[in-house]
């Protein structure tokens, strides 16, 4: 099980200000859960993803992760105790090919069939880019697409999935969706996907609204989906606070 | 040969053993092994250190192999190795130069390679530094590559040096005729307090003719490298340098670009890009279980593949 505790992030602003983006989250998810994060562009979704993966530090509370505090363990430490991230915006690199990202995310020698394997699952023909280089000669959506298989290759007890759907074509969209049911099919493991689609939330089971760096709602699909699509005046969760519009 | 030189001369040319088609073994100042081939001749110089290669026209799908080993330390020498490639060949030649030092004076190894190559040719030549030992004996090598390029020919040049080397000045100059065709790749990496400099020129002479040249290094500890890179369009022509450094720890690393165009449809770019590993590559790794230095070493071999 994953908890943050009074979880906060704080960066400075000028003038000795600081600026809150994460502020005093409580969550608990619980293992072998499909949770969906959403809200509004700016929100803190990402923040709390890197907060979870140890890429950003936060200025107090705590993450426990299946009991333990895992605080202050770096990146690598929080990996290799089987939890994953996907990034909103993947990393290019330059000599780095799609086969040698799948093999270390698999972290074991992986026959070439097995690492087509992964591509297949996320859509791409496998030959033709198993040996390419994972830089800028990737289209967007491919890049996103060859950072969720990694992911499937590593198939951790937690995985997070930043707007996994960004960038992806309408057709492949709903094999996507099928890759995320299939993963969690099994209920093996937790998957956490920050999303702004009704088609993902529509098939999490629990659904997480962050606004203005804190829980706004938090419940059962069934519970908080009818409520973030429902109204013409737009969902209650989005609307800003009286003073904060710029 | 003792297993220090076959140690080196499998890092820098893959060899287990004699290779096949022709080659010349050069150890400790003194060539040690040849085999000539129908095709391909190959004569020791009478007026100084070297040899001449001689590949007849016509020659397909030929290797020829010139390794060069150093183990005695305090060895310096100047080796001339000409290559006179005829008509309509299409042969791979592998060179390289592996010095082991294990004592306190320096050794040295200074080559010129000049290359006259025909009409309609294809030559892929590839060259590999490498050095090791413990002495405090520094580890020279300072390679020159002089290139006439003939009508409609390809020349691909591949230049690798990943290790061991203390100080290197790399010099690689290029004449190219109507419709020839240059690529040059270069692959280095400096450690230690090593110094390599590469200085480049390149002449499009001929209309049609082009050239690519491709440098990625990475820079080490307080290792220093310099890149000088000169193309010259002198006609219808297209030139295109690429200079990719990597800088860590206090390395320094320079690079100087000079393209100059002195006919109206010369067409010439360079690039050259020098930074530091992008942190969000080495935490991308990092998230996949790697450690910082893990991950570092992986983006570095990546780069220099
Ligand atoms: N290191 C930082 N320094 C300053 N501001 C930051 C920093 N990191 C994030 N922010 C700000 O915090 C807020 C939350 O950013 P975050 O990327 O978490 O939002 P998000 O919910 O993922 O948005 P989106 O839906 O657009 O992806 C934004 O206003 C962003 O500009
Ligand atoms: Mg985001």
């Amino acid at each position: 099980m994953l908890e943050l505790i009074n979880l906060s992030f704080q960066v400075p602003e000028q003038s000795n200000a600081k600026k809150e983006i994460i502020k005093s989250v409580n969550l608990q998810l619980k293992d072998h859960t499909f949770t969906a994060i959403t809200g509004p562009n700016g929100g803190g979704k990402s923040t709390l993803a890197k907060l979870i993966m140890g890429m950003e530090k936060p200025t107090g509370g705590q993450i426990i992760w299946n009991g333990q505090d895992i605080t202050d363990l770096d990146v690598t430490e929080r990996a290799k105790l089987g939890i994953s991230f996907a990034f909103q915006q993947p990393v290019r690199f330059k000599g780095i090919k799609v086969k040698d990202l799948i093999t270390l995310a698999a972290g074991e020698k992986l026959s070439t069939a097995s690492a087509c394997e992964y591509l297949s699952k996320v859509g791409l023909c496998a030959r033709d880019y198993i040996n390419r280089d994972v830089d800028g000669s990737l289209s967007g959506g491919e890049l996103k697409r060859i950072e969720i298989a990694t992911i499937i290759a590593r198939n951790t007890p937690l995985s997070v999935f930043d707007e996994p759907e960004a960038g992806i074509d309408l057709w492949s969209f709903s094999n996507l969706i099928k890759v995320f049911e299939a993963m969690h099919e099994k209920r093996e493991n937790s998957l956490i996907i920050i999303s702004h689609q009704e088609r993902i939330l529509s098939i999490a089971d629990e659904i997480v609204v962050l606004a203005d760096g804190a829980v706004k709602a938090q419940g059962a699909r069934e519970d908080i989906l009818p409520e973030l699509l429902g109204g013409t005046t737009g969902c209650k969760y989005y609307q800003q606070e009286e003073g904060t519009r710029c | 040969m003792d297993q220090i030189q076959k140690t080196l001369l499998e890092e820098i040319a893959g060899l287990h053993e004699v290779p096949a088609g022709a080659y010349n073994i050069r150890a400790n100042g003194k060539s040690v092994s040849r085999n000539t081939t129908a095709n391909i001749d190959i004569v020791t110089k009478e007026d100084k250190q070297g040899i001449d290669i001689i590949i007849k026209p016509g020659t397909k799908k030929e290797s020829v192999h010139i390794p060069v080993v150093l183990s005695q330390s305090g060895l310096t020498e100047m080796v001339y190795n000409d290559f006179y490639v005829g008509d309509d060949c299409d042969v791979t030649i592998i060179a390289g130069c592996g010095i082991h030092n294990g004592g306190d004076e320096m050794s040295k190894h200074d080559g010129i390679h000049s290359f006259f190559i025909g009409k309609n040719s294809h030559v892929r030549y590839v060259e590999k530094h490498y050095g090791s030992g413990d002495g405090k004996g520094k580890r020279i090598m300072n390679p020159e590559t002089v290139v006439e390029v003939g009508e409609n020919s390809f020349m691909e040049m591949e230049t690798v040096q990943i290790r061991g080397v203390d100080s290197t000045k790399r010099r690689t100059s290029a004449a190219l005729a109507d419709g020839a065709k240059i690529v040059i790749t270069e692959r280095l990496m400096t450690h230690g307090s090593q110094n390599a400099e590469s200085y480049f020129k390149v002449d499009l002479n001929g209309a049609g003719s082009s050239a690519n040249l491709i440098s990625r290094s990475v820079a080490k500890e307080d290792s220093t490298q310099l890149f000088f890179s000169e193309i010259n369009g002198n006609n219808q022509c297209a030139g295109h340098s690429e200079c990719d450094a990597i800088i860590m720890d206090n390395a320094k690393i320079g690079a100087v670009p000079k393209i100059t165009a002195n006919h109206l449809e010369a067409a010439l770019i360079h690039e050259a890009a020098i930074g530091k590993i992008a942190g969000e590559q080495i935490t991308k790794l990092m998230t996949l279980g790697l450690t910082e230095a893990e991950a570092e070493e992986q983006i570095v071999n990546g780069f220099l593949r």
